[in-house]
C-alpha cells in the first residue's frame, strides 16, 4: 500500500463517516459540524485528484462562507431557550420509504460506475505544475461569458438575499 | 489495488445516496440545506475526477468552480427565505408550511 492509497482511503474515511454523521445526528449543531468535516475531506480528495485550486476554494467557500451561513441559519431559527435544536421526527413509513428509495439509488450508481465503459484516454500527460494557471487560461478565453454571467448571478443573489432577510419588509 | 476513477466515483455515489435520504427524512429546512449540500458536493467529485482521469483536461474543474459559485448563491437566497419563513410561523419544518400567503 502506497501514500497515495493510504491517504485516499483516510479522506474517504473522514467524508464517508462524517457525511452519515451530517444524515443521522438528531441535533442540528452536531449536523453542522459533521459538514464542516465532510467538507474538509472533498477538498482533500479535490488535492488527490491534482485540482490544488479547486481544494482551496472549497475551504474557501464552503467552510469559510456557506458552513458559516447554514451556522447563523441553525442560531437565528431556533429559540436560544431550546433545549432541543434537534430536527423534528418523520413518520416511520417516511423513513422506511427513504431508505428503500437511497439504498436502491446506491446500488444502481455502483452498478452503473462499476460495469459501464468510460472510453477514457489511456495514456495522460502527467500534470507536474498547479492547476491554476490551465484554469485561468481557460476560464478567461472559453468561458469568459460564462464567467460574467456567474458573476451577475451572484450579485443578484446576494442583493436579493439582503432584500429577503430585511425585517418588516 | 490502482486508486482508479471508479473509486473517486463510488465516494460521490454514497454522498450522493447520503443527501438523498436527509433531503427525504428530515424536517427541518436547515437539515435539507445541509443535505443538498451533501448531493452538490457529489457532483463535483464526479466532475473532477472526470476531469483529472479523462486527459487532464480543464473542464470539469471549470463546471465544478460554477458549481461552487451556484451552491454560495443558493445557500444565501435559501437561508433569507428561511428566515422569513421563522417569522411567519415560529418553526422551519417543511412539511407543514402550506401556506402561500400568510
Amino acid at each position: 500500500m502506497n501514500t497515495f492509497q493510504i491517504v485516499f482511503y483516510l479522506f474517504a474515511l473522514i467524508v464517508i463517516i462524517s457525511a452519515m454523521g451530517v444524515v443521522f445526528s438528531r441535533k442540528l449543531m452536531y449536523s453542522a459540524f459533521s459538514l464542516l468535516f465532510t467538507f474538509f475531506g472533498v477538498a482533500g480528495i479535490y488535492a488527490l485528484l491534482n485540482a490544488d485550486f479547486l481544494a482551496v476554494v472549497q475551504i474557501m467557500i464552503y467552510v469559510g462562507g456557506i458552513l458559516v451561513l447554514i451556522i447563523f441559519g441553525v442560531m437565528l431559527t431556533t429559540k436560544i431557550t431550546d433545549v432541543d435544536m434537534i430536527s423534528g421526527k418523520t413518520g416511520k413509513w417516511v423513513y422506511l420509504g427513504a431508505s428503500i428509495v437511497s439504498l436502491s439509488v446506491l446500488t444502481l450508481l455502483l452498478y452503473m460506475f462499476n460495469t459501464v465503459n468510460w472510453n477514457l484516454p489511456g495514456a495522460t500527460a502527467i500534470y507536474h505544475d498547479s492547476s491554476l494557471d490551465a484554469l485561468g487560461t481557460v476560464l478567461l478565453t472559453k468561458y469568459v461569458l460564462t464567467f460574467l454571467v456567474a458573476a451577475i448571478l451572484l450579485l443578484i443573489a446576494f442583493i436579493g438575499a439582503a432584500l429577503i432577510a430585511r425585517k418588516g419588509n | 489495488m490502482e486508486i482508479g476513477l471508479t473509486h473517486f466515483l463510488i465516494i460521490s455515489g454514497i454522498l450522493f445516496s447520503l443527501g438523498l435520504f436527509g433531503i427525504a427524512t428530515r424536517k427541518n429546512a436547515i437539515m435539507v440545506l445541509m443535505s443538498m449540500e451533501l448531493i452538490l458536493n457529489s457532483a463535483n467529485i464526479n466532475f473532477i475526477a472526470f476531469s483529472r482521469f479523462g486527459g487532464f483536461n480543464m473542464e470539469g474543474q471549470i463546471a465544478a468552480l460554477f458549481v461552487i459559485i451556484l451552491a454560495a448563491a443558493e445557500v444565501a437566497v435559501a437561508l433569507a427565505i428561511v428566515l422569513n419563513i421563522y417569522q411567519n410561523y415560529h418553526h422551519v419544518n417543511v412539511d407543514e408550511i402550506n401556506k402561500l400567503k400568510g
